[in-house]
């Protein structure tokens, strides 16, 4: 047995007693089902070790076999099959809650499925769930091929993959249960947080790692991408979640900021998840795939580093622009509308990088479906880092903020940009991890224009519908009193939430024909021609 | 062509290349968070504002479970449709002992940081348990189990502890009496809610939702709507003087 084995197995021993401990005693049922749940996962965790040492054999895999490197493709499928599950999921509740806003008897009135708890729910399943396991999943595989050597570590990937997805069901049971700091997009309570930073330490070692042993003499684009994904979310994660638990055995926690040093905190730490994990994250997989797929190189090496050190320090001042005549101060709303709309030029390097990488090669949009769908998402790209630019400006935000109009924007980059790049670099994935080929390009072509009319359904709905809320609540009559009541503006919505919804829904379908396609392709493909991703051994 | 060249001392040496992500994410966030904390500008000085009772305590941590801040603000702009539809804009004071903020980002619902009087108590209790009983268009779920739970008292005091290690100034005496407070806020004609209301001035004692017995969760979170955006008299409130 390895140290890394013998260390990994006591200290998830441990785990289990003191969270068998933490069961028996905590102050709340959420939080002993928590520690129940973390009991069971940790002796599992145990078995599985053991039972993965018995069967091994008494090397651990080689670096290298015949010269060329050894890859480690395990945590990867893993990540990648979580990323399709979770996807799913999160779709489906978001068409649940898009379909309570219309009606709202299904809300059920019941503690656990309302609107308030199962929001939360959609949003960390698509952005942390889903979009996390597709940005672990590809990071893991880029780091390996771009730099040509193994996945750093043996146990600590699967620590990685497994504990994150942990964290997911930790964080997303405890929405249901009521259990959530109430800060959007860092919902979960003080454990699961701490939690997460042991998980994504270790991702971030894992990562740098593997850099650090690197055949190549450069680090590739997409790694920079990647690198500051990871520093940048952890920085943010530890700056707007320090919290004193009411109780060290129970759920409840009060965040050491208060209201408008809170507010700041939370949209530093809001706007740069969108930076940093569904905008820097997924740059990374365009620069690698965009390229590997269109069989072109990056179109300008000189425009990428300009647009990555411009990005990543253009984005962090952004956050005040969703405190825009707030009890924030004037001068930091003057910053973060300052910054924001300086953002729109590295952000738009990054598009032309990505869209004229395809010069020459452009005709494969015509025969392949899964290079077009990562063009669009650069598309979609393209224009919601238009439109937010736009958005931030003061007085346009004043008719914007709090309507409908800011939930079709983050759907125009969430399901646009981040949903058609993570389906792309899916699609291409997952017949290069298992070495088989894609099982139908038709029902590729099938799920990108079903989600793609989805799309445009979902986002001119919340276009219309949230200009017609700002208009309707700044609206006088001629004699000088507000023409509409609040409710009035709610009823004026229903058109438009249900064909949100139906929007919603047709993006749905489309990933349940993805599931299917690369259900088949691992089940029933054939077996790749090519060597695909050159994995020399079956992966565990 | 030199300059070019420079950047390979990032693209060769990983430890380089962390080090200058983390110096370049790291101005913005200083630059704009920090001043928060010693700018005198920030928080306006002004008289009322004082830290929630435990009810109304209990009754925001209920608010916070429930995720109601995903669709109504605590938020008022200065503009002249918000301010005649919900009031005075709100000033960082009325917030700064919110541990978390809760000034929302969408108005699915209307704002709520001055909807406390607005409405009865009984109002408050038939639109909670069915909105739509009330307002016909409306699109808020309903919460019936509030009426049906009752609040633990034993832990109130824990809640004031906590709050008061992160910088909430409640006292030894509100602390010691908090479990006390939590049901003396429910009934006017207990011998504690003389005591209460001296710990906490203004403080509205009432049974909000017009049950005997223990406090339940509908009554906490009645508290808690009902004193939002009362705390200012904006009668009094001198706009000059805060002048940033």
């Amino acid at each position: 047995m390895t140290m890394g084995e013998a260390g990994l197995a006591s200290a998830l021993a441990f785990f289990a007693f003191v969270s068998f401990l933490g069961a028996a005693m905590g102050h709340d049922a959420a939080f002993s089902f928590h520690a129940s749940l973390a009991c069971a996962a940790s002796l599992i965790s145990v078995i599985m070790i053991g039972n993965r040492y018995l069967d091994r054999p008494a090397e651990l895999p080689p670096a290298e076999i015949g010269g060329r490197p050894n890859y480690n493709l395990g945590p990867i499928k893993f990540a990648s099959a979580m990323a399709m599950f979770w996807g799913i999921a999160g779709f489906a509740v978001g068409l649940i809650i898009a379909s309570q806003l219309a009606w709202p008897a299904l809300n059920f009135d019941l503690p656990w499925t309302t609107f308030g708890r199962l929001r939360p729910l959609h949003t960390s399943a698509v952005i942390f769930a889903f979009g996390g396991n597709v940005l672990i999943a590809t990071s893991f595989y880029v780091v390996q091929k771009t730099c040509r050597t193994r996945l750093a570590g043996d146990l600590s990937p699967w620590f990685v993959v497994v504990g994150y997805n942990f964290f997911i069901l930790i964080a997303g049971t405890g929405y249901l249960l009521g259990v959530t700091q109430s800060k959007e997009y860092a919902e979960p309570e003080w454990y699961a947080d701490l939690w997460l930073t042991i998980v994504w330490v270790t991702y971030l070692l894992v990562f740098l790692m593997t850099l650090v042993k690197r055949k190549e003499p450069h680090i590739f684009v997409a790694n920079w991408f990647y690198l500051a994904f990871i520093i940048t979310i952890a920085v943010l994660h530890l700056g707007n979640n320090p919290a004193l638990p009411v109780s060290f055995l129970g759920s409840k926690s009060y965040i050491a900021w208060g209201g408008v040093q809170d507010a700041m905190f939370q949209w530093w730490y809001g706007h740069n998840a969108v930076g940093f994990f569904l905008t820097a994250g997924f740059l990374a997989i365009m620069y690698y795939f965009i390229p590997k797929r269109a069989e072109r190189p990056v179109y300008s090496y000189r425009l990428s580093i300009i647009h990555f050190w411009a990005l990543i320090f253009l984005y962090i001042w952004a956050g005040p622009h969703h405190l825009h005549y707030t009890a924030l101060p004037d001068w930091a709303q003057t910053l973060g509308m300052t910054f924001s709309i300086m953002l729109w030029m590295p952000s738009w390097g990054g598009m032309i990088n990505g869209l004229m990488t395809l010069s020459g090669a452009w005709d494969k949009l015509r025969t392949d479906p899964v290079l077009r769908m990562m063009v669009v998402s650069v598309a979609f790209y393209g224009m919601s880092t238009f439109e937010g630019p736009m958005m931030s400006i003061k007085v346009v935000n004043s008719l914007s903020h709090y309507t409908d109009w800011t939930i079709g924007h983050v759907h125009s980059g969430a399901l646009g940009w981040v949903g058609f790049v993570s389906f792309g670099a899916l699609y291409c994935l997952v017949p290069w991890l298992w070495n088989r080929q894609l099982y139908s390009l038709k029902l590729v072509n099938w799920h990108f224009w079903i989600a793609t009319i989805g799309i445009v359904l979902y986002i001119s709905a919340m276009w219309v519908s949230g200009i017609l809320q700002g208009l309707m609540w700044r609206a006088y009559t001629s004699l000088g009193f507000l023409e509409y009541s609040f409710i009035e503006s709610v009823e004026a919505m229903h058109p438009f939430y249900i064909i949100r919804a139906a929007g919603g829904a047709l993006f749905l379908v489309g990933a349940l024909i993805m599931a299917f396609n690369l259900w088949m392709t691992v089940n029933a493909g054939q077996a790749s021609e090519t060597e695909g991703a050159g994995a020399l051994q079956p992966a565990e | 062509m030199s300059l070019w060249n420079r950047h390979k001392i990032f693209e060769k040496n990983s430890i380089i290349l962390i080090v200058g992500i983390l110096a370049v994410i790291a101005i913005g966030g200083l630059v704009e968070i920090t001043p928060l904390f010693y700018l005198k500008s920030t928080i306006e000085a002004v008289d009322g504002v004082r830290p929630y009772t435990p009810l109304e305590l209990a009754g925001r941590n209920i608010y916070v479970r429930e995720g109601c801040y995903l669709c109504h603000s605590q938020m008022i702009r200065p503009l002249r449709d918000e301010v005649e539809r919900y009031g005075h804009y709100s000033l960082a004071a009325e917030s700064m002992y919110d541990h978390p903020f809760q000034w929302g980002s969408k108005r699915t619902g209307p704002d709520l940081a001055r909807v406390g009087g607005k409405y009865s108590d009984d109002w408050h209790v038939t639109h909670l348990i069915n909105p739509r009983s009330i307002v016909p268009q409306s699109v808020m779920p309903g919460y019936p189990a509030l009426a049906r739970t009752e609040l633990d008292p034993s832990d109130a005091a824990a809640h004031l502890r906590t709050n008061r290690a992160i910088g909430v100034p409640y006292t030894d005496e509100q602390i010691a009496n908090a479990a006390a407070d939590l049901k003396a806020q429910v009934d006017p004609d207990s011998p504690g809610s003389d005591a209460f209301q001296k710990r906490y001035p203004k403080a509205v004692v009432r049974n909000f939702d017009g049950k005997a017995g223990n406090p339940t969760e509908l009554d906490a979170l009645i508290a808690y709507l009902q004193m939002l955006g009362t705390l200012v008299d904006f009668k009094l409130y001198n706009e000059k003087a805060n002048l940033r």
